[in-house]
């Protein structure tokens, strides 16, 4: 049967979900598979609320507009939760059976009594996964928890490599890659600065996306087949 | 999938997506245009070998018309629109189209169409939403004065308050007007349905204009594979001279729009005239069948049905969401058939009677409130099939269609349960339940 997971990413401005989603997207491709994505998003200011909508895939996808009942969330930012900084509310709106919620937080979270019984009801896997951590570990800074999340749903949906992921934040920052808005253009350049050099920025993501990778491995949330990935990202299987 | 992958259209600003004007200054900008080679529309629809990229609907309905041997465009930017017009303005820096203007707004544009098209050129233009029904009066008008033209449809919403995300609605005020409709599932079909639209519209046993409709901003603005013939070849011109209607000759005033006066005179006779025009006008889209299978391969495809209870006929983005739909319901254990039309006008009557004679539910998921479709097909199969029709489910006002929701009709179709989305949807046709329709009507 084909592997099929429509992703529902929902975070804040700033935090990188729409960049985050263009290289998960392409990283599937580069891959071999499909992949669609659909932004969505109101003012373009920090910490307003923003979602992405992935499709992969690796047969071909027709489905169009936003996901309304994802096979996996990822929230970006505790603050969805806790502020409803989100268009879809409750944050697991639509979450299919046996669906996965991906959360960045450095621990589990208390919900709220009811949320959690719905989200037993639908047998949700809740994985907590400290992706800004992760990020200000491997990196030195928080902004590269997108880079975190990616690598570690790279792996659950296994639709894609290490490979393919960093040949996507090669895409993404060395290509005339896509620009997704002036905002964007403008905080790019802002990580550059700080990066001092674009090569140092690649390395330092991909440094963080193979930590998300592997953390996603350790805790047993990929399938059998997907090995951790190793130092130098050649050697990442497949 | 083992083609190769070209890119002329760069990812990123539609603008600077351009070929960018080389440093040879003095280089003829229309040099590659003027090097297009005529083929014939057979050997270009059908054995011109194609590559694929992957582009916008705009940019795809753009390609099309670089390939079209298009005289003469006009655009008006109503808002919403799509980039179409816009990068069709780009082919008239290249050379490709010869002649091209802003209009002032919609009337104006469609009435100058109109007059290009009696001019004897070949033309095209594209709108949206609010701006096709304040064009609708000209548009309407063209099929009556047998003009051929081609006109895109990016779907809008149409009614206050605005929005600028799909609902398919104004196709239905396009469905009466006598001209050839086409609704385009993806960027694919744009890029198809445009080029044989040219063809097919100047026939002369049609000559009639052609619509080509998409569901806008999901096929406008997002990207799709897209497989396309070289840029070098182009359709045949538009050859006036041996049309069905005389050009205007617009060189030897007073020019004359309608040879026959008694048409606009008040009497019976005019009336009787208006009536046999009418019905030749229809008979003109009847006769188009024969071309809309050579050029485009039928008015309808249908996938899985020979033996499928269950059959999903959708048109346009609600195509798209159905193969999914098709999907989800294999993994279910339930075997549901797909017919996709194409061709609204001429509507595929005859084929949807035959597809249609051994099914029990036919489900027609829309794009709108009103479903013109889901009536478009009870209508046509009224007779033939005995089939549960159950029109929805229904998303409009710029709403996505989640898969999930025609599943959920199939399913309550097939189990007889009230499905949770039956509010927006219609349940029509032969063995229906009256006591059913009637819980129906009174749960809404």
């Amino acid at each position: 049967m084909a592997k099929r997971f429509n992703i529902r990413m929902a975070g804040v401005g700033g935090q990188g979900v729409v960049t985050g989603s263009h290289i998960l997207s392409t990283a599937v491709i580069n891959a071999g598979g499909e992949s669609t994505i659909v932004p969505f998003y109101g003012s373009e200011k920090r910490m307003a609320p923003v979602e992405s909508y992935v499709r992969v895939s690796d047969e071909a996808i027709y489905e169009i507009g936003e996901i309304t009942f994802p096979h996996i969330i990822i929230i970006f930012h505790p603050q969805v939760i806790t502020h409803g900084k989100s268009y879809t509310m409750p944050f697991y709106f639509g979450l299919k059976e046996d669906g996965i919620a991906l959360i960045n937080n450095d621990g589990p979270m208390k919900l709220h009594r009811d949320q959690a019984a719905e989200l037993q009801e639908r047998r949700a896997k809740l994985y907590y996964f400290p992706a800004t951590k992760i990020s200000l570990d491997v990196a030195g800074m928080d902004l590269a928890t997108n880079m975190a999340l990616m690598g570690c749903i790279g792996a659950i949906t296994g639709l894609t490599d290490m490979n393919g992921l960093e040949q996507a934040v090669k895409d993404r920052f060395l290509g005339k890659g896509f620009v997704v808005s002036g905002g964007t253009a403008a905080l790019d350049s802002v990580v550059e600065r700080k990066f001092k050099k674009k090569q140092e920025l690649i390395e330092k993501n991909v440094a963080v996306m193979r930590a998300g990778w592997n953390y996603a491995v350790d805790n047993g949330w990929t399938s059998p087949d997907v090995k951790r990935a190793e130092e130098p990202a050649a050697a990442a299987t497949a | 999938m083992s083609e190769t992958e070209v890119k002329t259209n760069p990812q990123g600003d539609p603008i600077t997506s351009v070929a960018a004007p080389s440093s040879a200054a003095k280089k003829d900008p229309h040099a590659e245009a003027k090097r297009q080679k005529v083929v014939t529309p057979e050997y270009l629809f059908h054995e011109a070998p194609r590559t694929k990229e992957f582009i916008t609907g705009s940019e795809a309905a753009k390609e099309a018309v670089r390939r079209s041997n298009v005289d003469l465009a006009i655009a008006y930017p109503i808002t919403p629109q799509s980039e179409t017009m816009q990068l069709v303005g780009v082919l008239y820096g290249e050379g490709y189209v010869k002649e091209y203007y802003r209009g002032e707004e919609e009337v104006g544009v469609m009435a100058a169409i109109a007059g290009g098209s009696r001019s004897g050129v070949r033309c095209y233009t594209a709108t949206a939403g609010p701006g096709t029904l304040r064009g609708l009066e000209g548009i309407a008008s063209w099929p009556g004065h047998r003009l051929p033209v081609v006109a895109m449809f990016t779907c809008r919403v149409v009614n206050a308050p605005l929005a600028i995300q799909p609902d398919n609605i104004e196709v239905s005020y396009l469905l009466n007007c006598g001209m050839i409709v086409f609704h385009a599932e993806n960027q694919q079909d744009m890029f198809d349905f445009t080029m044989a639209g040219f063809t097919i519209s100047e026939k002369n046993d049609v000559t009639l204009p052609v619509g080509v409709c998409c569901d806008g901003f999901f096929v406008t603005h997002a990207r799709g594979y897209v497989r396309m013939q070289d840029r070098g070849f182009k359709l045949p011109p538009r050859e006036a001279w041996r049309g069905a209607v005389p050009v205007l000759d617009a060189e030897n005033p007073p020019a004359r729009l309608s040879r026959d006066a008694p048409v606009q005179k008040s009497n019976f006779m005019a009336y009787n005239i208006h009536a046999v025009w009418q019905q030749e006008v229809w008979a003109a889209v009847e006769r188009s069948r024969k071309y809309i299978e050579r050029y485009m391969g039928g008015l309808l495809t249908a996938e899985n049905v020979d033996d499928a209870e269950v059959i999903i006929i959708a048109s346009g983005s609600a195509a798209a969401q159905s193969r999914e739909a098709v999907r989800l319901c294999k993994e279910k254990g339930m075997k549901v058939g797909l017919i996709k039309v194409r061709s609204l006008r001429p509507f595929p009557t005859k084929e949807l009677r035959e597809l249609c004679a051994k099914a029990k539910l036919i489900v027609v998921p829309e794009f709108n409130y009103v479903g013109w479709l889901a009536k478009e097909v009870a209508t046509a199969i009224y007779g033939f099939s005995k089939a549960k029709i159950i029109g929805g489910p229904r998303v409009y006002g710029g709403q996505s269609m989640p898969v999930e929701l025609i599943v959920d009709e199939v399913e309550s179709g097939v189990s007889g349960k009230k499905s949770t989305n039956v509010a927006m949807s219609q349940i029509m046709g032969g063995a229906v339940n009256p006591e059913e329709v009637e819980q129906f009507m009174r749960s809404i």
